[in-house]
């Protein structure tokens, strides 16, 4: 039965990765060369001096750039008698790291291209270093442009040596070194009689015999949980693909997190009903009892995989906007989906040579060392040790973009040492107490918009009805709790962070917190939302900045203008206006009191008064 | 030591696929164009939800110019598996009176793409399965397998989302959707050997028979309906006859042919992709020599 193999190639336009792979499908008759291929090659065929440039048999990055479509992973494919195969076509330059490792994460082998006359490279590093930290087991050193160091065998044994000390850094399966000129063809089909003295074969044949096979089968059961099969009340199944290991009728599996067994009562392959499943297969399992299990748990047997809510990870940044400490994204981990904070940078990664920096701010294509936290325990382990529960990714919550990939290092056990106190005295009973739902009013908008104005007057009536309140305003908050903060981005992050786990805290006493903040980031006010909990209301002051402006009451406006204050919200920085706040006030056409009405009747109309 | 084909393993990625999108998009929905590699979706997904049916309807974006064994084969189809089947025609394409033979590339525009839009607006879906490969053409090639579309329905290619192991990113604001290829990276070998493997239903017209022709063009053009308009002096032939792809009828060259067998079709297409390649390298070879010639002043 064939067998599928998905690799990557490595390597700079001047290494001769596209001349190599080119080649090799050109001798092994596999090319489809199509018509628009034909013509490019009628027009540029002779840049080596006249003989065929194998590279133009693929589109190479030159045609990428006349497309005018940024350099990017394109996917090719061909079958020898052997084995299908999915090549990963990726451009090597630093710039396009995060290129490059999305081929890595697709593949199960790399072929690393060195150029022979110069031996391993700065860039050689860059790309094994890339591989490894994806996930890639299986490499192959292609050492090319032999033909111009003569085929010297000690030349290329020195090559191997030094890459084969260079990779003990990392946990490769196998590595394979292969002298190869990638234009004159030697050793990509057939093994070349310029290398007498190399015994491995063509690059094709190891290509098509090696076992790329995980040791998947042996890692012990895992399936992450996609989704729960209801076609009617008699039928209750897990859906997913099995990860690791196997599973048979019978068997007693655990569902994580939740720590429930249950017995293993029916498995479908597809629409067939089987006794047992392997790793790979995706299956539908029915379990002898009703446990609580939904998308994101996931179900293992002997061998337990970390729960927690805090790990370091390896992070590559993949967008356009920085990273900023302190900030929450979207975390999806398996098939679990959850808001994560990513704590600090520990260091950031020299990509060429390993080296730790120290860095505030994480741009793209650098890669850092992170804690991250998310926002309640989940299922996850060692990348390491199960590739599919260790790799993770960062979703931006405002442009959705996928801005980083992480691999985890290790849990930080924190959950585990740190258990929450069960207090006898609960929230409700302090609510009921009251008489009273507790609940954050969080008003947003720009300075001199009347956030305290107006957070002031409402706290006053609702006083008056009898309500008991706490007022959180900015400055206030700034004078203490917060006054080691300033006003950079990461800063801001953290003021906001501080404020939302202080209204948490309030709502838990039973109080209805008003807090007044410019707040000018839709992410942080979706932290401050996910921390806060149910309770949470947006109250969106809107009035434009002209009027803000225009009212000026603290003189800075004026300062701003005259820039004496850097990083002012509507001047120099943004003000992201929410789209779904729950309630919207222009302070501009109306008074104070009819404002206070009008919240009033909005909270009681939302359920929350 | 695993025992997964390749076939199995490409199966297993396009259900794992499948059951995402099921599980993390509010409203989605399988195109479904009737041709070989829908009948490979459709299969997918039957296998992916079972026992469940698939929680998603199908959808055909008629022409109203499909050939009429399309047509009953669909609805042969969605009746024996009991999937909803929504059937959508631009209306005003219709009204405009719109036909392949007098307004060309404005009817596949207006009835096709404009119509696809229109649906997917229509009916608010946020992600709609695709059964595009990435084998079939270079754009292709680079696409994701979760492919963004913003509100006017436009893939940006500069500014695609990173795809990282299957951590696919489903993320989108209101209006924007997904455009999802469960079998990217399926080639059109291993769609006609799943075909037979699984023994999945295809439409007639693949396969050889007696069917009335007209050769125009070099193409050969069934005369499916009396809307064929034939040109002065043309007579229908009956010759056997099969089609390799499949669309609107008058748009849609066959070829002789007496396959009429799965196996002989799969030889019979292999065979064509292989000569393909093989002369296609030849002319490569051709022009380069002849460009070599050229400059060493053969002329």
């Amino acid at each position: 039965m064939k067998s599928i193999l998905k690799f990557l190639t490595c390597g700079s336009v001047d290494d001769g990765k596209s001349t190599l792979i080119g080649h090799m499908l050109y001798d092994a008759k596999l090319l489809f060369a199509d018509q628009e291929n034909a013509l490019k090659l009628d027009s540029k065929v002779g840049s080596r001096g006249g003989a065929i440039d194998y590279s133009l048999l693929l589109d190479g990055l030159m045609a990428e750039r006349e497309q005018g479509i940024t350099i990017d992973v394109a996917y090719r494919y061909f079958t020898t008698e052997e084995r299908s195969f999915i090549v990963a076509d990726c451009p090597g330059h630093e710039q396009y790291t995060r290129n490059m490792a999305v081929g890595a994460s697709f593949a199960d082998l790399a072929i690393i291209l060195v150029d022979a006359s110069n031996g391993v490279a700065v860039q050689t590093r860059r790309h094994t270093r890339i591989c490894a930290l994806m996930g890639i087991r299986h490499v192959v050193l292609a050492v090319n442009k032999m033909d111009l160091i003569e085929y010297d065998k000690t030349r290329f044994e020195a090559i191997e040596q030094e890459f084969r000390s260079l990779s003990a850094n990392y946990n490769f399966k196998t590595l394979h070194v292969i002298p190869v000129s990638a234009t004159e063809g030697d050793n990509l089909t057939l093994s070349s009689p310029n290398t007498p003295w190399y015994k491995g074969g063509p690059l094709l044949t190891y290509l098509e015999n090696i076992d790329v096979e995980t040791d998947a089968v042996q890692h012990s059961f895992v399936m992450p949980v996609q989704r729960v099969c209801r076609p009617d009340h008699t039928f209750r199944g897990f859906q997913g693909q099995i990860e690791g290991g196997q599973i048979q009728v019978g068997d007693e599996i655990l569902a994580l997190p939740n720590e429930e067994t249950a017995r293993v009562k029916s498995i479908f392959v597809g629409d067939k009903n089987v006794s047992s499943a392997v790793a790979g297969q995706p299956v539908t399992i029915q379990l002898d009892r009703e446990i609580d299990i939904s998308r994101g748990c996931v179900l293992v047997k002997d061998e337990k995989p970390i729960v927690s809510d805090m790990f370091n990870a390896n992070l590559l940044w993949m967008d356009n906007d920085h990273l900023v400490a302190g900030r929450n994204y979207i975390l999806k981990c398996g098939t679990m989906t959850i808001p994560a904070t990513v704590l600090n940078i520990k260091y950031k990664l020299d990509i060429n040579t390993g080296s730790h920096l120290s860095a505030k701010k994480l741009i793209k294509n650098e890669i850092a060392s992170c804690d991250i936290i998310t926002s309640k325990p989940i299922v996850f382990d060692e990348f390491e040790k199960t590739n599919v529960l260790g790799g993770f990714i960062l979703i931006d919550r405002v442009s959705n973009m996928t801005s980083a990939c992480g691999v985890i290092a290790h849990s930080l056990r924190r959950s585990e040492n740190v258990v929450w106190q069960d207090t006898d005295i609960t929230k409700d009973f302090r609510a009921n107490q009251k008489s009273q739902q507790p609940c954050t009013l969080w008003f947003t908008g720009l300075s001199g918009s009347g956030k305290s104005t107006l957070a002031n007057a409402l706290e006053k009536k609702l006083v008056a009805m009898g309500k008991h309140t706490m007022l959180l305003d900015g400055d206030n908050i700034r004078h203490g709790l917060n006054k080691d903060l300033g006003f950079t981005e990461s800063d801001r992050v953290e003021n906001i962070r501080r404020i939302s786990e202080v209204a948490a805290l309030m709502n838990t006493a039973g109080l209805v917190v008003l807090t007044a903040f410019v707040s000018p980031y839709i992410s942080d006010r979706a932290q401050a939302r996910d921390i806060v909990g149910s309770d949470f209301v947006e109250i969106y002051v809107s009035t434009p900045l002209e009027v803000c402006e225009a009212r000026d009451v603290k003189g800075l406006y004026k300062k701003a203008r005259a820039g004496e204050i850097p990083n002012f919200t509507g001047i120099s920085d943004p003000y992201e206006a929410p789209v779904d706040a729950e309630i919207v006030v222009d302070t501009s056409e109306i008074t104070i009191d009819q404002a206070v009405d009008m919240v009033i009747k909005a909270l009681e109309k939302l359920g929350t008064l | 030591m695993s025992s997964l084909s390749h076939l199995d393993n490409l199966e297993a990625e396009a259900i794992y696929i499948m059951r995402e999108v099921a599980a993390e998009c509010a409203n989605p929905v399988m195109l479904y164009s009737i041709g070989k590699d829908s009948s490979v979706m459709l299969h997918l997904a039957l296998k992916a939800f079972y026992p469940e049916k698939p929680p998603f309807p199908f959808m055909h974006i008629d022409t109203t110019w499909k050939f009429k064994e399309m047509i009953t084969f669909r609805d042969n189809i969605a009746k024996k598996h009991g999937i909803e089947m929504i059937v959508y025609t631009n209306e005003d394409g219709v009204k405009q009176g719109l036909n392949p033979f007098d307004h060309g590339a404005a009817y596949t525009d207006i009835m096709k793409t404009a119509a696809l839009k229109q649906a997917l607006n229509q009916y608010k879906f946020d992600a709609a399965f695709g059964g595009a490969r990435r084998d079939e053409e270079k754009s292709r090639a680079k696409e994701r397998i979760f492919s963004f579309r913003n509100k006017e329905h436009a893939w940006d290619p500069k500014n695609q989302r990173p795809e990282m192991w299957r951590l696919f990113n489903t993320a989108i604001n209101k209006g924007e959707s997904m455009r999802v290829f469960p079998i990217s990276n399926w080639t059109e070998k291993d769609i006609w050997q799943y075909i037979k493997r699984e023994n999945i239903d295809i439409v007639p017209l693949y396969f050889a028979a007696e069917r009335p022709v007209v050769t125009r063009d070099g193409n050969i053009i069934m005369v499916d309906d009396d809307r064929m308009r034939l040109n002065p002096g043309e007579t229908p032939e009956i010759k056997s006859v099969r089609f390799r792809t499949l669309g609107c009828y008058p748009l849609t060259g066959g070829f002789e042919s007496k396959a009429d067998t799965l196996d002989e079709i799969i030889d019979e297409t292999l065979a064509a992709i292989a000569s393909e390649r093989t002369s296609r390298v030849i002319d490569n070879e051709a022009a380069g020599s002849m460009e070599r010639r050229k400059r060493e002043g053969y002329f």
